[in-house]
């Protein structure tokens, strides 16, 4: 394919009706602070790894809630959980124990499979 | 007639500050153009940010018109008016023939109508409604779709008629993001199994206990809000709405289906209002309000004298602020007359 340039490209929607959000749900019902977020960035502007890497925990969280599966398991393996976020968030969302569940909730998928 | 003062406008703050005219001595007429007092009030079933219901406040604005120096006139609006030698002459449409020496404008302000935002589909599609509808079927502890069921997925468009060069109103009502926050926790407490999602510009929660609602309705009914100005609406063969947007903290259009929309419409300047600033000759400003003399002392004061403003002919004002902005009228009024005599 490569040789002749062409590529397959994915569509950029968010297609809300087929994502699956059992994450989403299982933090709501977990972690209920999670449903507080509104999006503001303070927990990305102090994180540690934010300043190295790509990683955002504010965009992370709503790729949680809309069920963008498929970035979630990469972002997660990049927080160090050293609660910075957590000091600053103004809503008072436990992020580190979003993250933990977070990671759990993964192991538990794997387990299942 | 002759009478102290004559109040154009019988809604909350033209009832606020009449009562209050009067019970300082002075003799007022209110002149409504409706049947019923209240105004756009009596529309609504309850009120933000504490869920009072608006036939409470009706009650409270029905007993501080209760005064003999104070004459109701409803189906009675202005049809021309005078002045001479410092008197108002005002010849309403009834016939009758009213000398005052003061007029407070309480016209208050009209819903943005959604149909002229054509992309919503309001009035296309059957089951997309505006808040002032959504208001209505609260009233009547019914929301049904038009088919008889119960709706699921139900979406609020916030700024529809505001913050819009399109709809040739560039302000901001002030009060639909927290409209759409409180009509956001009625649905889901009326309908437990829905899904209700906010589709905002931004959130703009600046009254006192706005933000403690939005919260509440985050982490207690677990309202979704996306960050996004919804382009247009479709409907899908099954006839579900299909909403446009972007969800812009993601930074990726979103596709979602939703069973019902409601589009928070915003305030503008009233027909009525319109009507007296040409019979008065009254300034406007480019919001097309009235415009006092001064933001910060004058927002009382009109540039004719005698001529004083109420309430949310001057701007979106939530009931609280139309009660206080009438009762300064009062005030600025009542020191008229008194350095007139
Ligand atoms: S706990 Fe994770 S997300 Fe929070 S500041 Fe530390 S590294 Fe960043
Ligand atoms: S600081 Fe808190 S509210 Fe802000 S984005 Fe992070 S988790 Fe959400
Ligand atoms: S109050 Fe909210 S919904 Fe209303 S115009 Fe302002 S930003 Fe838009």
């Amino acid at each position: 394919m490569n040789k002749f340039g062409y590529s397959v490209a994915q569509p950029r929607v968010i297609d809300y009706e087929s994502n699956d959000r059992s994450l989403s749900e299982y933090l709501n019902a977990l972690e209920p602070s999670f449903r507080r977020c509104i999006e503001c960035g303070g927990c990305s502007a102090t994180c540690t790894a934010a300043a190295y890497t790509s990683f955002s925990l504010r965009e992370l969280h709503v790729l949680i809630r809309r069920g963008e599966s498929r970035k979630i398991q990469s972002a997660l393996k990049k927080c160090m959980l050293c609660g910075k976020c957590t000091l600053v968030c103004p809503r008072g969302v436990n992020t580190r124990n979003v993250i933990t569940l977070a990671r759990n909730f993964k192991v538990s998928l794997n387990n299942a499979v | 007639m002759n009478t102290d003062v004559v109040v154009i406008g019988g809604g909350a703050a033209g009832m606020e500050a009449a009562g209050r005219i009067a019970q300082a001595g002075y003799s007022v007429s209110v002149l409504e153009k409706k049947s019923e007092t209240g105004g756009n009030l009596v529309n609504w079933y309850q009120l933000f940010p504490d869920r009072k219901d608006s036939r409470e406040v009706l009650g409270y604005l029905n007993n501080v018109v209760r005064n003999e120096k104070l004459k109701m006139l409803t189906s009675t609006s202005v049809k021309s008016v005078d002045r001479q030698k410092g008197v108002y002459r005002i010849k309403t449409s009834s016939g009758e023939i009213i000398d005052t020496e003061a007029i407070v404008v309480a016209t208050g302000f009209d819903l943005f109508k959604s149909e002229r935002k054509e992309e919503y589909g309001y009035g296309i599609y059957e089951n997309v409604y505006s808040s002032a509808d959504l208001e209505k079927m609260f009233r009547a502890a019914e929301v049904k779709l038009k088919n008889g069921t119960l709706p699921q997925k139900i979406g609020m468009v916030h700024c529809v008629g505001s913050r819009d060069e399109k709809s040739g109103n560039i302000y901001c009502s002030k009060l639909c993001c927290v409209t759409a926050v409180k009509q956001a926790i009625e649905l889901r407490e009326m309908l437990p199994a829905s899904k209700v999602f906010c589709f905002y510009m931004d959130m703009r929660m600046g009254g006192a206990h706005y933000e403690e609602l939005y919260l509440e309705a985050q982490e207690k009914h677990s309202v979704n809000f996306i960050r996004g100005k919804v382009s247009e609406v479709g409907e899908a063969h099954n006839g579900k709405l299909i909403v446009k947007v972007e969800d812009t903290l993601a930074g990726r259009p979103l596709r979602m289906e939703l069973d019902m929309l409601v589009l928070m419409a915003g305030m503008e300047m009233s027909g009525g209002g319109k009507e007296i600033s040409e019979l008065l000759d009254l300034d406007t400003g480019d919001n097309r309000f009235f415009k006092s003399t001064d933001n910060h002392f004058g927002s009382n004061m009109s540039n004719s004298e005698g001529v004083f403003y109420a309430g949310t002919c001057i701007a979106p004002m939530s009931i609280p602020e139309t009660i206080s902005h009438a009762r300064a009228a009062a005030v600025d009024v009542i020191q008229y007359l008194k350095s007139a005599k």
